[in-house]
């Protein structure tokens, strides 16, 4: 079985899944759990930003939206209604409402034009919400925030591993299912040729609006685990640097592919953690965002199809 | 022999310049019929208007007795007008195989499907192959859209336009920027499906011998004008046309 073979293989996923669910045996550092959640989260998160960009070749400049929206309700519920597993499905649920209403309304009013109004709308909301938390101060905590306790079966942070690990695999299984669909098909001829798509009889804006509705889904369901893993919610969850974060985790892990994004994640959150760390080694790496864009860049020359997406048309053309 | 689609004076015009000028036709049912005229005729633009990519400015459009004047090119393909393009529009990072697939699949109604893998519909499989031999590209259904060459690009327009099994078929010089050594091979393809004759066919094209040898009625437009309609033979003894686009002196 050659690698792309493998790629294809649901049993090789199966076996990473089953790898990853014993991991915290292996590793029971602390950090380094929460580290492999974080991965977790912002895989999720950067495969619903792949759905949009990678699948359907709609750019979103503020994807964060969702992401901040789901944390925002599920710490607000956690905090207002109490530490229980009901709060946090309550908060949950009203997220991904909120996160699936907004995401159909900038769909309905965006994407019947050209891609660029998508961006600049979810721009413009994306500051928006920023200011509404933080003004809306009494049930935000503004700048600051606010902390709050999760529910007792969540508290271990094994078991925090094992509910982020849950729906990092079901969000994975689920959109691989949903790209292999004939719906995902047609999101993929949208991407390619969106007039040509027209004309075979496809209306377009609704699978557009689809895209956009399970991506808003599934990013507030990323923001709903980063609350968790953080037990504290700020404003930073509306950050136009997150939805850049969650962009290069695309663009390096290689833009429709589905796993190249969890790479990125994964090289982006490790590159934060390591880089950052070495500024107690010398004085230079305090400046280690300088490293960071190095490495992008470098990433960029060298794989510039992202670097699952590099490798498989370098594989393609092996095999030719 | 019915009229399966009409135009009635149907104009259109960007700013001053008119491109089509009081255009009216009569397409027969399961006839094949041409249009032709020197570059810059209104034949394109023609063609936009009746598939549904261009609204006209005035006059009305008619498929089955029915007015389709305000109908987009998605519905107007759903009703069963199909077409293929000029210049190559295909989906170049997808398969030979997924391009024929998606035209196939977009007559299905499993359009919203997202919960089942494309591989369980066995009929969309069948049914691609089967058009892609029609066209002769079974050979090429791993490839990539991008590495087919032109010809074979223009065979698989042509074989995305068959699976939509749309009854009227708009071929916009299928042979266009081909090299001599290819065209042939599109003319089987085409000669083919006439052959089939289920289907009713019009074509634009400039090369005059596959007209004549295979058209039924021939429309020609000058300036955005009809300025003849007939037989291959009437056209070609036809003075008006003979010194508008022929190059005759009559």
């Amino acid at each position: 079985m050659n690698i792309q073979n493998l790629e294809k293989s649901t049993w090789f996923y199966l076996c990473i899944t089953l790898l990853l669910f014993i991991l915290p045996m292996v590793i029971t550092e602390r950090s380094l759990q929460f580290i492999i959640i974080q991965i977790f989260i912002f895989g999720i998160f950067a495969m619903s930003y792949d759905l949009l960009l990678g699948y359907t070749g709609i750019i979103s400049f503020g994807h964060v939206i969702f992401f901040g929206l789901g944390a925002y309700t599920t710490g607000i519920a956690l905090d207002r209604l109490g530490a229980t597993i009901g709060s946090l499905v309550i908060g949950a649920f009203i997220g991904v409402l909120l996160a699936a209403f907004v995401s159909l309304l900038v769909g309905m009013l965006t994407l019947r034009l050209k891609s660029h109004f998508y961006a600049m709308l979810t721009l413009a909301l994306s500051g928006l919400f920023l200011v509404a938390a933080e003004k809306w101060r009494p049930m935000t905590g503004g700048n600051d925030g606010f902390t709050f306790r999760l529910p007792d079966i969540i508290r271990e942070p094994n078991h925090l591993y094992i509910l982020c690990l849950i729906f990092f695999v079901l969000i994975f299984f689920g959109l691989r299912r949903l790209t292999n669909s004939p719906f995902g098909k047609v999101l993929m001829a949208i991407r390619e040729n969106e007039n040509r798509t027209t004309s075979l009889g496809y209306k377009v804006v609704y699978y557009k609006v689809i895209a956009s509705i399970v991506s808003g889904v599934v990013a507030s369901l990323a923001g709903v685990l980063y609350a968790l893993s953080l037990r504290f919610v700020n404003t930073g969850v509306f950050a136009t640097d997150l939805t850049i974060d969650v962009l290069l985790m695309t663009i390096i892990g290689g833009v429709g592919t589905l796993i190249g994004p969890i790479i990125g994640a994964g090289l982006v959150e490790l590159a934060h953690h390591w880089l950052s760390s070495l500024a107690d080694v010398h004085w230079i790496f305090e400046r280690w965002i300088i490293l960071y864009g190095t490495l992008y860049i470098l990433v960029v020359i060298f794989f510039p199809l992202g670097i699952i997406g590099t490798i498989r048309s370098k594989l393609a053309g092996r095999n030719k | 022999m019915g009229v399966i689609m009409e135009t009635k004076d149907v104009t259109v015009s960007f700013g001053g310049h008119v491109a089509v000028d009081q255009v009216s036709v009569q397409i027969l049912e399961r006839k094949f019929t041409s249009i032709i005229g020197p570059n810059g005729a209104g034949k394109t633009t023609f063609f936009n208007l009746l598939s549904g990519q261009m609204k006209p400015t005035n006059g009305s459009i008619y498929f089955k007795g029915a007015d389709v004047t305000k109908r987009s090119a998605t519905e107007r393909t759903r009703l069963g007008i199909g077409r293929s393009f000029q210049i190559t529009n295909v989906f170049p990072n997808l398969t030979v195989f997924e391009n024929v697939r998606l035209a196939v699949q977009s007559q299905a109604k499993v359009r919203y499907q997202m919960f089942a893998h494309f591989n369980q519909y066995k009929q969309f499989q069948e049914k691609t192959d089967e058009i892609l031999a029609l066209v002769f590209l079974q050979d090429k259904a791993n490839s990539l859209a991008m590495n087919l060459a032109h010809g074979e690009k223009r065979k698989l327009e042509i074989a995305m336009l068959l699976a939509l099994e749309t009854e009227l078929l708009l071929l916009d010089e299928p042979t266009a920027g081909m090299s001599l050594e290819e065209v042939p091979a599109i003319i089987d393809v085409i000669h083919e499906i006439k052959q089939q004759g289920n289907r009713t066919i019009v074509l634009i094209e400039h090369k005059m011998d596959m007209i004549m040898g295979m058209s039924d009625e021939v429309l020609v437009l000058y300036h955005g004008e009809l300025i003849a309609k007939g037989t291959p033979n009437e056209i070609v003894h036809n003075e008006i046309v003979q010194s508008a686009y022929l190059g005759g002196g009559g």
